[in-house]
């Protein structure tokens, strides 16, 4: 792999960028992987990082049906956080919030994480009675976190309306200062990149038609490239994981939703943190471009179709006009939908399956991409050793029948 | 926006009168007590989520409050047929599967 470094670009630059190596290669299928992740977008390939960087597993395909990084990696809203309130969940975004902040060191890829702060607003006694618990636990678990009172709110984000005069006035907020955003396409890139130089085959262009077995065990995954053997197969595909669980023989407890977001025209800087409001329903944050990102809730049928409805973006808008009324005339650029596989317990489900040595790491819903190194990290310790990880094991597909739920429904500071 | 037919009013309305609520035909244990942990956890959380026709309950919130059913295809979101709780779809996955025409092109309602 061709090491990134500012003497490099100097390099290239004399001969115009145009000797620059690929990132990847684009290899063809050997017959048989000790691990097939199902799924290129920022899980799986961090997952395929791991396994071939830290657990010495070397013999990887990430098996993806278009492009690196083209699901809801290239749709979310970029937010990083771990505010979250239960030890369970706590503990697995705090772990990834950890990798975050070495993490475009480690990958010699800049992706661009910016800890700029992630404010959520309370607009009501109950919100502010949530947000001094959740900041408590939070405390506890080490995760650093702070309530604010309107003043302080008014004085730290100066064009947000934290007038008496509003349908539901701001009462406060919790901050994390390490809370930001990062690149999201970059980090897809970043890990692809890295793990292609680990010796990790990325097999672009490969659709799982179904799961070959013997004995209740999995042994390897049917392609529209032909059959690829595995000891053992991780599946991490998001919106479409109750399709290969269907696929694979069992049902999973995920529903398919679309989830919108929409990007403005490109401003002048105007928002220098994430704000997100639960009780009004919308986040926004401003890009390095320049353009507003905003998002909200799903829609609420289920959905493969990568878009949703308007009604869902005209509430989403009318939240953020709600908390900023200066912004009621930008107009918008672009939006878009993408699917996400939402839990009873808004929870994911690092797992195995009823099938052996299948494993899967989906149920991520609305908030998967924060999680994205330390879900990798777990889930290639699960894969490279056959037993769930420590910070992985609470997140048993068994939780629905035990009753173990992890319930993040409004607890995790944002509504699902 | 989604233009859906509520077979109580009996009239074409706007997707925001109307709430999703779900798969529809999930039956409740008739002796929810004798039931298996397997069995409860089926029951209450696991549900088809299928790439294709769905059927499914909606409200018709802002209407007339009432749940009805729609069959709807979940790619392209076109509702092909609602009907009221207790009857039965007319367009399945299987009776076109046995028609051999393709998904998207179905009976309308």
């Amino acid at each position: 792999m061709q090491r990134y470094s500012g003497f490099g670009l100097f390099k290239h630059s004399l001969s115009h960028h145009e000797n620059w190596q690929r990132m990847w290669r684009n290899p063809t299928p050997k017959p048989v992987y000790d691990v097939v992740i199902v799924g290129g977008g920022g899980h799986g390939l961090a997952t395929a990082y791991y396994l071939a960087k830290t657990f010495g597993v070397k013999n990887v395909a990430v098996v993806e049906k278009g492009w690196l990084g083209g699901g809801n990696t290239a749709r979310n809203t970029t937010i990083v956080r771990s505010n979250y309130l239960w030890d369970e969940s706590a503990h697995l975004y705090e772990h990834a919030m950890k990798l975050w902040e070495g993490l475009s060191r480690d990958l010699n890829y800049n992706v661009m994480y910016s800890p700029r702060g992630v404010y959520n607003l309370c607009h009501t006694l109950q919100d502010m009675r949530d947000a001094e618990r959740r900041v408590s636990a939070n405390r506890l678990n080490g995760i650093d976190g702070e309530l604010l009172d309107a003043a302080q709110v008014a004085a730290e984000i100066p064009y947000l309306d934290c007038s008496k005069g509003t349908r539901y006035p701001v009462m406060g907020a919790t901050i994390q200062r390490r809370g930001g955003v990062a690149r999201h396409d970059a980090v897809a890139w970043g890990y692809a990149r890295a793990a292609d130089a680990a010796g990790v085959d990325l097999l672009q262009q490969t659709e799982v038609t179904g799961f070959r077995k013997e004995n209740g065990a999995v042994i390897g995954v049917e392609t529209n490239r032909g059959f690829i053997g595995a000891r053992r197969v991780g599946v991490v595909t998001a919106g479409n994981s109750g399709h290969m669980a269907r696929l694979a023989g069992f049902r999973l407890p995920i529903e398919s939703h679309p989830l919108q977001a929409l990007v403005s025209e490109p401003l002048k800087p105007i928002i220098d943190s994430v704000i997100m409001s639960n009780a009004v329903h919308g986040y926004i944050s401003q890009s390095d471009k320049g353009d507003l990102v905003i998002g909200a809730g799903i829609d609420g049928y289920v959905g493969y179709g990568q878009r949703g409805s308007y009604p869902t973006i005209e509430h989403t808008l009318q939240a953020i006009v709600e908390m900023f009324p200066i912004l009621s005339r930008v107009r918008m650029n672009r939006q878009w939908g993408g699917i996400v596989d939402t839990t009873p317990d808004a929870c994911p489900i690092i797992s195995r399956t009823p099938v052996q040595n299948l494993f899967f790491n989906c149920g991520w819903g609305t908030g998967g991409f924060k999680a994205t190194p330390g879900s990798g990290h777990v889930f290639a310790a699960s894969l490279a050793t056959g037993q769930m990880h420590a910070l992985a094991a609470p997140f048993s597909i068994d939780r629905f029948y035990s009753g173990a739920l992890i319930d993040e429904h409004g607890a995790a500071a944002v509504a699902h | 926006m989604l233009h859906i037919f509520c077979p109580h009013c009996g009239e074409l309305r706007g997707e925001e009168e109307f709430a999703p609520a779900g798969q529809a035909h999930i039956p409740r244990p008739l002796d929810p007590a004798a039931c298996t942990d397997e069995e409860w956890g089926d029951y209450l959380f696991f549900r088809d989520n299928p790439r294709g026709l769905h059927h499914e309950l909606w409200l018709h919130a802002a209407g007339c409050r009432k749940y009805f059913n729609a069959t709807r295809h979940t790619i392209s979101y076109e509702i092909l047929e609602t009907y009221k709780i207790g009857e039965k779809p007319d367009v399945t996955a299987e009776a076109q599967a046995s028609e051999k025409k393709p998904l998207a092109q179905g009976a309308t309602a």
